[in-house]
C-alpha cells in the first residue's frame, strides 16, 4: 500500500458569515491548493462535505458547483460526502484510502457549511433529522438532549453527583474557550468562567447554553497526496499514519451512551494501524460537540479510563501548558472554534497539520509530533479518526 | 406467525395499545422497534411477538431549547424494556420543571400517542409515552 500524506490546508473564520456556501470553499479549497503549491488543474478528485445546503440555502448536489467555483478540470469528479458531523473526516479518509490504493495521486477534501444561516429553530429541527426518523425524533429528542442524557447516565453510573459533574463540565468549557482566545478565526475568542457556564440558559437537562458548541458557518479543505510526491512539492508533508471508522445504530441500539462503541472500535483500528498507542499522542483535536462529548472522546480515545476523564479538565491536564500527556483542542474545538458541520472535520485536520509542523502560534503545543482526529457524527453512530505525524 | 414486522403494522400495533416485538430463534433476544434482524446476533430466524408494556428507566432529559414546530420544557427517557429491548418515548406523567436524577431506575409503563408530522416528516406517528407507576 502506499503512503499519503497531507499538503496544504485552510480554513475559513469560522462564526456567521455572508458568504455562500460555494464561496466559503471556494475561499478554502484554493487556499488549501495554493499551500500545496499546485494549481486547480493537478486536483484528480474532490470529495465535498456538505450535510444541509438543502435547507440553508435550498442547494442540493453542490460537488460540482464547488468543482467549477474553484476551476478544477472537468474530468476531476466531484462528489459530496454526508455524514453528519463526520463528514469532512470521513471525505478525508476516503481520500487517503484512495491514495494508498493508488486510484488518485491527489485530491482535494474537505467541506462547507452555514448552519448559523438557518436560525436556532431550524437548525435545531435539522440536526435532530440525524435521529433515527420513526422511533427516535417524533420524541422531540435534540442533539444537545442526547449528549444530556448520557451526562446523566454518567452521574448515575459512576457516583458522581451531577451538581459536582456539572461544575467539571463547565471546566471544560472554560478550557477550549481558553484555547479559542488564542485562535483569530474562531467563532468565539473571548474566555468565560465556570461561574458564567452554571448561570446560562438551560438547553436540555444538564447542560447549559455554554456546555453548547455553537451553529456555524464556514469551511475548511486539505489537499492529500501520495507521500514520495507530497516531499516533492512541500517543505513539511504530514503523514497519515492510521485511520479508522466506525458505525453504530440508533440509540435504542446502543443503550449504554456512556461508552461510545463506534469510536472504541474507530479509534483501535487507527492505533493499530499506526504502530501508536494512546500514550504516543501529543495533540488532540476531538469531537466536544457539548462538555459532555470531550469527557466521553477522552476517555474512549484511551487517554482515559472510563469514568475517571470527567475532571481532566478542573486539573488542568487537557490544558495548553497543562500537565497531562495529550493537550485537547487547543483549536478552542467546536466549542469555542465552532462547527460547522460539513466542514468540521477538515478544520480539526487543518489544526492538527499546523501543530505538527510547528505553525500554530500562540496556541503551539510544544513538541508536537504525533496528533490524533476524532470526529463523531450523528447520535454516536459514525465516528472516523485520523492519526497523523510530522516525520517518520 | 409472521417473520416480518413492518414500521405500520409495529405502529399499527401502537395505535391499539398492542406492543410489538420480535424474538429471536436463535439467541433469545427481544428486539423493537422492528427491524429485519436481530439487533443481538444479527440472526433473521425472528418471530412477532406481543411484548409487556412496562420497563425502567435507564436515563433522560429536559429539552428546553426545541426544534421548530414542538412544545418545550418536554422529557425525552431512554427505557429498558421488561424484554431487555431499549426504546426511546417521553414521560407524560411529570411536571418537566420537577424532573431529576431520582427518575433513572424509576418503572414506567408504556403506551403511545399521535405525533403530528412536521412538513419534512412522512406523516404522523404513534410515537411511545412513559406513565411513572
Amino acid at each position: 500500500m502506499r503512503e499519503a500524506a497531507i499538503l496544504g490546508v485552510a480554513m475559513t473564520p469560522f462564526g456567521i458569515s455572508d458568504k455562500t456556501n460555494l464561496e466559503l470553499f471556494a475561499d478554502a479549497g484554493l487556499e488549501a491548493i495554493v499551500h500545496s503549491n499546485l494549481a486547480p488543474g493537478d486536483i484528480q478528485a474532490l470529495f465535498f462535505g456538505n450535510c444541509l445546503g438543502d435547507f440553508e440555502e435550498g442547494q442540493l448536489h453542490m460537488a460540482p458547483f464547488a468543482h467549477s467555483s474553484i476551476g478544477l478540470p472537468m474530468s476531476t469528479p466531484a462528489v459530496r460526502f454526508e455524514c453528519a458531523c463526520a463528514t469532512a473526516t470521513v471525505a478525508i479518509r476516503q481520500a487517503v484510502q484512495m491514495v494508498q490504493g493508488g486510484i488518485y495521486d491527489v485530491i482535494l477534501a474537505g467541506g462547507t457549511e452555514r448552519a448559523a444561516a438557518m436560525g436556532t429553530p431550524l437548525a435545531t429541527r435539522t440536526f435532530a433529522m440525524a435521529s433515527q426518523a420513526q422511533y427516535e425524533t417524533p420524541t422531540g429528542i435534540t442533539f444537545p438532549g442526547v449528549f444530556a442524557m448520557a451526562a446523566h447516565l454518567y452521574s448515575h453510573r459512576y457516583g458522581i453527583p451531577l451538581v459536582e459533574l456539572k461544575r467539571h463540565l463547565a471546566e471544560v468549557a472554560v478550557k477550549n474557550h481558553f484555547h479559542g482566545s488564542k485562535n483569530p478565526k474562531a467563532h468565539f475568542q473571548k474566555e468565560i468562567t465556570v461561574e458564567k457556564v452554571l448561570n446560562g440558559m438551560m438547553v436540555a437537562d444538564p447542560l447549559q447554553l455554554l456546555d453548547c458548541c455553537p451553529f456555524s458557518d464556514g469551511a475548511a479543505a486539505v489537499v492529500i497526496a501520495e507521500a514520495g510526491k507530497a516531499r516533492d512539492l512541500v517543505k513539511k508533508p504530514i503523514y497519515v499514519a492510521g485511520t479508522g471508522q466506525a458505525s453504530a445504530g440508533p440509540l435504542y441500539i446502543q443503550q449504554d451512551l456512556t461508552h461510545v462503541k463506534a469510536r472504541e472500535v474507530s479509534v483501535k483500528m487507527a492505533y493499530d494501524e499506526a504502530h501508536l498507542t494512546p500514550g504516543d499522542i501529543d495533540v488532540c483535536e476531538l469531537h466536544d460537540c457539548f462538555t459532555m462529548a470531550e469527557v466521553l472522546a477522552i476517555e474512549g480515545l484511551g487517554f482515559y479510563d472510563f469514568g475517571r476523564g470527567y475532571d481532566a479538565a478542573s486539573r488542568g491536564e487537557t490544558r495548553l501548558g497543562g500537565k497531562g500527556t495529550v493537550v485537547v483542542n487547543p483549536s478552542g474545538g467546536l466549542k469555542a472554534k465552532g462547527h460547522p458541520i460539513g466542514a468540521t472535520g477538515a478544520a480539526q485536520v487543518t489544526e492538527i497539520v499546523e501543530q505538527l509542523r510547528g505553525e500554530a502560534g500562540e496556541r503551539q503545543v510544544d513538541g508536537a509530533k504525533i496528533g490524533l482526529v476524532d470526529t463523531l457524527g450523528g447520535d454516536l453512530s459514525t465516528v472516523c479518526n485520523l492519526i497523523l505525524r510530522g516525520e517518520k | 406467525m409472521s417473520t416480518e414486522l413492518t414500521f405500520k403494522q409495529y405502529q399499527d400495533g401502537l395505535a391499539n395499545d398492542v406492543f410489538w416485538g420480535l424474538l429471536c430463534d436463535d439467541c433469545g433476544s427481544y428486539t423493537t422497534p422492528p427491524q429485519k434482524v436481530c439487533r443481538s446476533c444479527g440472526s433473521t430466524a425472528l418471530q412477532v411477538v406481543e411484548l409487556e408494556k412496562s420497563g425502567f428507566i435507564r436515563t433522560f432529559t429536559v429539552i428546553r431549547v426545541a426544534a421548530e414546530g414542538m412544545n418545550p420544557p418536554f422529557v425525552v427517557a431512554l427505557v429498558e424494556t421488561a424484554s431487555g429491548a431499549w426504546v426511546m418515548g417521553n414521560v407524560v406523567n411529570i411536571d418537566p420543571n420537577e424532573a431529576g436524577m431520582e427518575l433513572i431506575g424509576r418503572k414506567v409503563t408504556l403506551s403511545s400517542r399521535p405525533v403530528k408530522g412536521d412538513v419534512y416528516a412522512c406523516g404522523d406517528i404513534h410515537s411511545l409515552c412513559f406513565t411513572l407507576l
